[in-house]
Order: C-alpha cells, then structure tokens, then sequence
C-alpha cells in the first residue's frame, strides 16, 4: 500500500504539487490522470523518489519515505518496478540483457536460473523470439512488453508505469492495458499508472484520482466518474464526442 | 561567471564522489570498464595511427628545413624529433584529437541515456548510476590513454625515421643515435603522468556533461560539444601546469 499526506513540491517559486493525499491499494490498478502539464509525471517521479517533495509525506506500507536511511531506500527501491513512456531500454543491450539486468545486479541465483526467470516473465509478457534482438529492433508495442518484463522481473511489490499508450495503435494499447491488469492481479501489485488516455482508465481502472493544476480534483472508481458532477472532471472525461455520446445515452 | 564557476565545480566535485559508494555487484562493473576500454582503446587506434606518423614526418622534415649550418650533425634532428614526440607531441598533440572522438562520444552515450530516462531507470533499480555508468568509463581512459600514447609516441619517431629516410633528408642509424644520445628515462615518466591526468580529464569532463544533460537532441548535441571543449582547454592549462611543477 502506498499512502500520500498532504504532498508538496515546489520548483523555485512554483509550486506544481498543491498537497496531494490518497491511498493506493495492493492488487489494484490505480490510476492517476489529468491534462498536460497538470502535475501528474512530478507526483509519480516524487513517488518513486526521483524528486524530492518539499512537504508532505509518502508512505510505502508504514516507512516514510521522507524519512529513510539511503541503504532503506535502495532496498525500497529493488520493490519497485517502472515501465517509462519510451520504455528506457539499454540501447547497448539486447532484449534478454534488458531483462536479466537487474537480476544481474541484485540476485545471487545461477545462471540458469535467471535464464528461466527471463524466459518466464518475456513469456508472460508475450515476446518469443526476440531475445537476441536490440531494442532498436523491435517495434514501441514490444518495447512496453520489454519494460514490463524488466519491471517484474525481481517481483516488485510496486509497479509504476507512465502513459503506458503514448505511441501506441488502439489494438496495442489494449493489449498493453490487459496485460498491466493481469499482472497487477497476478502477483497483487500496488499499480500506479499516470494516463491521460480515458479509453485505459475505463478498461483498467479500479481506483481514480485526478490532477488538475496540482491539486486532487477529483478520487473514485470508473463507474463513478460517468456519473459525477464535477464540472472540471467532465470537461477532462468527456473532451471526446464519443463518451460525450456514451454518457448523453447513459443518461 | 565566478558563481557558475564554483557552482559547477562543486557539483562536479560531488559527482565524482557519489562514484565511490559499494558496487552493488563488482564482476557487472568489471565487464563494464573492460567493454569501456575496448569501445574507448580500439576505436580510437587509426586516428592515433594516422596523427602519430604524420607528427613526426612532418617534425622531421621541418626540423631539417630549420637546421641550415653545417656545423650541427645531422643527429641532433633524431634528438628533437624523438623528444618532441615524447614530451609534448605524443600525449598532448594525441589528446587533444582524443578529447574529440573519446569525449564527444561518451558525452553524447551519456547524455542520451539521460534525456531517454535510461538513468531514471538505474535509479528506480536502486543502482548507483554515477558508478555504474562513470567510473567504469573514468577507469577505462585513464588506463587506455596512456597505453595509446605510449603507441602514438613509437609511431611519431617511427614517422619521422621513415620521412627522413625516404625523402634521403636523414639515415635512420643517425637518426637512431641521435634519439638513443638524448634519451632520459624521466621524459618518459613525465610523459606518462600527462597521460593519465588527460586520461581523467577527458573522461570525467565528458562524463560530467553528459550525465547533467538537460532536454532533447538538441542538448545531447550541445554537451557534447561542450565536453569537447572543455576537454581541451583543461588538457592546455593542466599540460602547462604540469610542466611548471615537474620540470
């Protein structure tokens, strides 16, 4: 379970985070959206510790992570997974590379047991045959497929992805989108993913909470936000005619 | 501009420093400074070949061209040329031409990584990036740029034993003699510790430029440039500074 109280987090004088709190459960998709420039990639990479916040406090189970020793939060860090918008694969490495990297660093296990650990979780991401290829190989759907691989590989407690859709055709995106859910499921992750695709959050969602300006909108699941009345959430929601459509029927 | 100054030299002061933490698996760092110095060492082997022959011809051909009294032996050209290429030809002139191919790409390798959130990811991995990524390459060009100069160094007095053969301007026996009457061992052990300071400079400059990149394209392009350049004004003013406290 990760816990946010009253986040903040300023860049000189601007404060792009505006005390953001809400709990983000286990073996949920969790999903944090809003419009461009909203705050939500700042609230993620604070999240994992890429920025520091300026106030507030980030809970991972009970540890606060304003408050742990660098040897605590490399630990914390080896629980967590992250699939980034281009993927950030190794260029100088191969696909199978990618994916054993961090058992490389982190595991003691034989060889060949990280080898099956690699098969395994490229399995399950549904990539054969391209163990051998670079990422400059391979298409931006198997790139996502790769990062996902990477991201479980160390079976992570903690899976944060960022705009999972970004490039991606409608039929890939879904396939992507599944996926996220089986294995939060599966091995009953904390999943955080930061989207502004509504199509994702309608697939996907479990639990919601919007972004607009740094501040919490709006938290819920997805068949509330069809029905809320949060004028700025609807003008977000239903941009798009054909939820406009969807919700105009619904009603 | 002095503030900047200091406010970079701090932080690169504090990125060299964030290298030195427990590697979190030491045979993955190893692999990593020996694929460093291979990338680094044979792919900069022609430039160094191609500069180092063509330092010493020239030097030997111009130094000839200078000495018109008959009174001088012919000798005395090996000895100039010989220690020219090991004082100052060899690692500086080499150097500076390394600072562009070595620094530009490891600024450039790096700072692609940064903009592609390949650092990001090493971070999240709970890996110590500044180790895992500079001090295999810090490592690397301070133990292959010695090695490459200590070869540019026979190549330029081989250059210039071949001009002066083949344009009939010295034999290579006199030649020889000359280089062996003025040879002193200390020349070559203040030879090598230029080495190994250019060797560091060029690294952790470039190093520096590219783990700081901020942007796109655009700005892996203006660090590598930057790194080239800064490179090799530290390269001149360490070259003086050395040369004023050693010799």
């Amino acid at each position: 379970m990760i816990r946010l109280e009253d986040v903040r987090k300023t860049f000189g004088k601007q404060e792009v985070l505006k005390g953001i709190s809400s709990t983000f459960l286990p073996g949920k998709v969790n999903m944090i959206i809003g419009a461009s420039g909203s705050g939500k990639s700042v609230l993620m990479k604070a999240l994992v510790g890429l920025h520091t916040i300026t106030s507030g406090h980030i809970y991972y189970g009970d540890t606060d992570l304003a408050n742990i020793t660098d040897s605590n939060r490399l630990a914390l860090r080896r629980q967590i997974g992250m699939l980034f918008q281009n993927s950030a694969l190794f260029d100088s490495m191969t696909v199978e590379e990618n994916v054993v990297f961090p058992l490389n660093m982190f595991s003691k296990e034989s060889k060949s047991w990280k080898q099956d650990r690699v098969n395994f979780c490229l399995e399950r991401v549904g990539l054969v045959n391209t163990n051998k290829k670079y990422p400059a190989e391979i298409s931006g759907g198997m790139k996502k497929r790769v990062g996902i691989a990477r991201a479980i590989v160390l079976n992570p407690a903690y899976l944060f992805v960022d705009e999972p859709n970004s490039g991606l055709d409608p039929l890939t995106s879904i396939l992507i989108d599944e996926l996220i859910k089986e294995i939060t499921v599966e091995y009953q992750m904390t999943t955080l993913v930061n989207t502004h695709d509504m199509n994702s959050v309608m697939e996907i969602g479990d639990h919601i909470v919007y972004i607009y300006q740094g501040k919490k909108c709006w938290e819920g699941d997805k068949n509330a936000i069809l029905t809320t009345d949060n004028e700025i959430l609807n003008n977000f929601v239903f941009a798009t005619n054909f939820l406009k459509d969807f919700k105009q029927r619904r009603n | 501009m002095l503030a900047g100054f200091f406010y970079h030299f701090g932080r690169y002061t504090l990125l060299l420093k964030s290298m030195w933490k427990r590697p979190e698996n030491g045979s993955i760092y190893w692999q990593e400074t020996m694929r460093q110095m291979v990338s680094l060492g044979i792919g900069s082997l022609v430039i160094v070949f191609i500069i180092s022959v063509f330092m010493g011809a020239v030097t030997t051909v111009q130094t000839a061209y200078q000495l018109v009294s008959g009174f001088i032996p012919r000798s005395i050209i090996g000895s100039i040329v010989s220690d020219s290429s090991i004082l100052e030809l060899a690692p500086t002139i080499t150097s500076l031409v390394l600072a562009g191919k070595m620094g530009s790409s490891i600024a450039s390798e790096i700072g692609t990584m940064r903009v592609t959130e390949q650092i990001d990811a090493l971070e999240i991995m709970g890996i110590n990036a500044p180790g895992y990524l500079l001090l295999p390459r810090i490592i690397a060009a301070v133990v292959i740029i010695p090695l490459l100069i200590i070869l540019s160094t026979a190549l330029c007095i081989g250059g210039g034993i071949l001009a002066g053969h083949l344009s009939g301007i010295i034999e290579s026996s006199v030649f020889i003699d000359g280089a062996r009457n003025t040879f002193n061992a200390f020349n070559v052990t203040f030879s090598m510790t230029k080495a190994v300071t250019y060797g560091f400079v060029i690294s952790s400059i470039s190093c520096y430029q590219g783990y700081y990149t901020e942007g796109g394209a655009l700005e892996v392009g203006k660090s590598s440039t930057k790194a080239v350049v800064f490179s090799c004004i530290l390269i001149l003013l360490s070259d003086y500074v050395l040369a004023q406290l050693i010799l």
